[in-house]
């Protein structure tokens, strides 16, 4: 009569009590607390500045991690994002205040892209600021939200401010945009989000694992429009157009139907800025991909925009790519001259 | 109540014959005045919190809607989900929690001022909740905790008062027997309770993923620990008293109570599938995931069971189809939880839109169709004032047929979503292949809103006032 749970109200609800602080105990606080312990970051990552940290709180406060992840899967759909994310990764997170908790910025949903590298992906600060004022001014199907809130519009911008310039449509009709601090600790914060290699020296086991997924992603079909849309197009838009004034068209650029095509692949591996062209002054600073991507992949994208939107231009091969990037000084020089 | 009706004809089970262990006591002023309120408040929440979700469902399609910084997609994406976390489920089901709790002690319940005040509580804080969300002040975009402790406090106060109130009044019941419904009930509050405060303490989550592991924890049993055992403690109530007829199986309602406790509570990492936190966690998560198909099935079919046969009383009933619909949908989603926590399923079914329909075929298809089931079989016999029977049918076809309209097109575009990753098509392709299935989610979205505004009617026709003092009383 007394262990009967029917009629035995102290003894139902103390086991359903302490039975469930019990599983909660082994299966969410010991763990929990087990990593926290174990919590080191990567040796080669850098401690987060204070701007960095600011633009964190921008990104949670404004729910970006709502549709976007920063967690690259070990398993091969997501090898486009980065090396498996570890937990190391996310070490120099932490509380940042008392009345806050932890950042959650792994996120659930992928209704934008990953952002674990976009600091890598897309290191132009232009770029972001023109992407957060308005999305589809460089990138047409999106479908995120502007943010003209973390701008202002000044008639007259101080010598400091970080002028924003939009195409036509998309700016004001009368002044000039100029980010805020938030903007700009937003953008510090993007720019930062890059993977670091996970440890200097690699166990002999983990380098044969590195070389069997190196041996697999080689295998992969390389295609030079894929690899197009996800690394150039979101400056050099979808139809080679680019976006006036900040990123040039590849569409009759004169480099990229040139017969000679070293500087087209140099551009490519190397990066480019300030550089007017056809005597157009672009703001847009283009990144190296020399480190992120093969010879074979170069070539493949470098075919892809010498023949595309109305460019007829001579192709080239993996080999002609490694060419140029073994003769990197070579190249360096006769720059400079 | 004596206006013959086409539906609820000459056959209305509730007023028949009573179910075993349901000894009448007579429904006092009080009880009916708190029990409304929290209808009503859960009714203005249901109504505020879908509307924001109409709107962000807009947002998917027109993008530019607006460019005001509350009103962002970011911002008001929390607002849906707590709004309707804890304001429109949580005050819905505590409502029904405040009848069936002592009727089934055969008592009245222990405290009313203490109900008053957890009601004030639960309202504060979502009403300050919602502001400090929209300001752009949230508790790190943990998801469903995203209120601030400072503000979620008042809520978790409002919860133990509730859980102590409810508490007394089984304990100084006139049974014998503590009826299974009350197990589940309470149940519920503890296991909330605790929830919430592993979820809020600090110590052990402050730095690295230490927070993720919780948060898987807790973003399930969120869910799962208080919305499922809740609403299908009021079930055990609801079911067999409209039915008239006890249920199936009292032992299969306890087998279901002590396996939901035991594997519910290992399987929320599973939301955390393929990420950085440890990989043991992960695997307990999905081999309780399966575990999850005993209690599951127990309950479904436990519930069937005592629904077989009676088909043409739950036709002729117009709370009994809502409950119908919430069974099923249990069993659905149930299952359907299982299969996407399996690495294989996972792997396309994760980030994607899926996993929208699969929460909203939860919480609306089964969670909220059972409060409704059980507010239109209540309400009109404690106030004596019943909804029109042709604004009950409408809300059931709207808000069912909208889910419907909801959830599919997600569950196809989020499979597409996930295989275009995984083929290694360009990012924006996954955006663009969605755009004519979030057209279909905000076809189905609008249908439900409607269904909403409907509800919210029905609960203003059945109000108390002008009582009827009929047969029903006396008939029992």
């Amino acid at each position: 009569m007394k262990l009967n749970f029917h009629k035995n109200h102290k003894l139902l609800f103390g086991v359903v009590f302490w039975g469930f602080v019990f599983l909660s105990l082994i299966i969410a606080v010991f763990p929990a607390l087990w990593v926290q312990q174990e919590n080191e970051p990567l040796p080669a990552s850098e401690p987060i500045t204070e701007l960095e940290r600011k633009g964190m709180k921008v990104f949670i406060n404004e729910g970006c991690v709502y549709c976007h992840t920063q967690q690259v899967r070990p398993i091969a759909m997501d090898e486009n994002w980065g090396r498996p994310s570890a937990p190391g990764d996310y070490a120099r997170i932490n509380r940042p205040s008392v009345w806050r908790q932890t950042p959650a910025v792994l996120g659930s949903a992928r209704t934008g892209p990953d952002l674990t590298s976009i600091g890598k992906r897309q290191p132009s600060a232009v770029w972001h600021y023109m992407h957060l004022y308005n999305p589809r001014s460089v990138v047409k199907e999106s479908i995120m939200p502007s943010y003209p809130w973390l701008f202002k519009i000044v008639e007259n911008p101080s010598k400091d401010a970080t002028v924003v310039s939009m195409p036509g449509e998309y700016g004001p009709s009368n002044g000039k945009i100029i980010a805020t601090e938030k903007a700009e600790a937003l953008v510090a914060y993007l720019q930062s989000l890059k993977q670091v290699s996970m440890d200097a020296e690699a166990s002999a086991a983990q380098k044969a694992k590195a070389d069997s997924i190196a041996a697999q992603a080689a295998k992969k079909k390389i295609d030079g429009a894929t690899i197009y849309a996800n690394n150039c197009a979101s400056c050099h838009q979808s139809d080679g157009q680019g976006v006036e004034g900040v990123f040039p068209p590849m569409a009759g650029d004169p480099v990229v139907t040139a017969e000679d095509p070293t500087d087209h692949i140099r551009i490519v591996l190397y990066g480019l800025q300030g550089v007017p062209i056809e005597g157009t002054e672009y703001q847009g600073i283009m990144q190296p991909f020399g480190e992120m991507m093969s010879d074979e992949e170069v070539a493949a994208v470098i075919n892809h925009e010498r023949t595309s939107w109305g460019n007829d231009a001579p192709t080239v091969t993996a080999e002609d790519v490694a060419k140029v990037r073994n003769n990197d000084e070579l190249n360096k020089i006769q720059a400079e001259e | 109540m004596n206006k013959p009706s086409a539906v609820l004809s000459v056959e209305r089970p509730l007023t028949v014959e009573k179910a075993k262990a349901e000894e009448r006591i007579d429904t006092s002023p009080e009880s009916v005045r708190l029990i409304f309120s929290f209808i009503a408040c859960s009714a203005f929440w249901l109504v505020f919190g879908t509307l924001v979700g109409e709107y962000l469902g807009l947002k998917f399609v027109w993008p530019e809607l607006d460019t005001i910084s509350w009103l962002s997609f970011g911002r008001l994406r929390p607002v849906h989900t707590n709004v309707v976390f804890w304001g429109f489920l949580s005050q819905g089901m505590l409502a029904l929690a405040l009848y069936v709790v002592p009727r089934t002690s055969q008592r009245e319940l222990f405290s009313y001022r203490l109900g008053w005040s957890s009601l004030g509580l639960m309202n504060l804080s979502v009403v300050l909740g919602v502001i400090a969300l929209m300001a752009g002040i949230n508790n790190g975009a943990q998801e469903y905790r995203e209120f601030i402790w400072p503000i979620f406090a008042l809520f978790a106060l409002g919860l133990i008062l509730v859980a102590y109130n409810l508490y007394k009044t089984i304990a100084d019941r006139n049974v014998k027997e503590i009826y299974i419904s009350n197990w589940y009930i309470l149940a519920a509050c503890l296991w909330t309770i605790i929830l919430v405060l592993v979820a809020y303490l600090p110590g052990y989550q402050q730095d690295g993923i230490s927070q993720t592991v919780i948060q898987g924890y807790y973003m399930h049993q969120g869910v799962g620990q208080w919305f499922t055992p809740m609403v299908l403690g009021l079930t055990y109530y609801f079911l067999p008293k409209l039915l008239n007829r006890p249920i199936y199986s009292y032992s299969l309602g306890v087998l279901a109570f002590w396996t939901q406790m035991v594997f519910y509570t290992m399987i929320g990492s599973h939301h955390f599938v393929f990420s950085p936190i440890p990989w043991w966690i992960q695997t307990v998560a999905i081999v309780f995931s399966v575990g999850m198909i005993v209690p599951v099935t127990a309950g479904t079919g436990n519930f069937l069971l005592t629904m077989r046969g009676k088909w043409r009383s739950i036709a002729r009933s117009y709370s009994l189809p809502f409950i119908l619909v919430g069974v099923i949908f249990y069993a659905i989603v149930s299952y359907q939880g299982t299969l996407e926590a399996f690495r294989s399923l996972n792997k396309v079914w994760h980030f994607t839109n899926f996993t929208i329909a699969h929460s909203h075929m939860s919480l609306y298809g089964f969670v909220a169709f059972l409060i409704w089931g059980g507010v239109y079989g209540l309400i009109p016999r404690m106030t004596g004032n019943e909804p029109p029977q042709f604004a009950v049918g409408a809300h059931f076809w709207l808000a069912l047929i909208g889910v419907l309209v909801y959830s599919i097109p997600l569950m196809v575009g989020g499979t597409l979503q996930g295989l275009s990753w995984i083929a290694g098509e360009s990012f924006i392709e996954s955006v663009t292949l969605m755009q004519p299935y979030w057209v279909w989610r905000a076809v189905g979205g609008t249908m439900m809103f409607i269904s909403h505004l409907i509800f919210a009617y029905n609960v203003w026709k059945m109000r108390p006032g002008n009582r009827i003092e009929t047969a029903e009383s006396t008939n029992s």
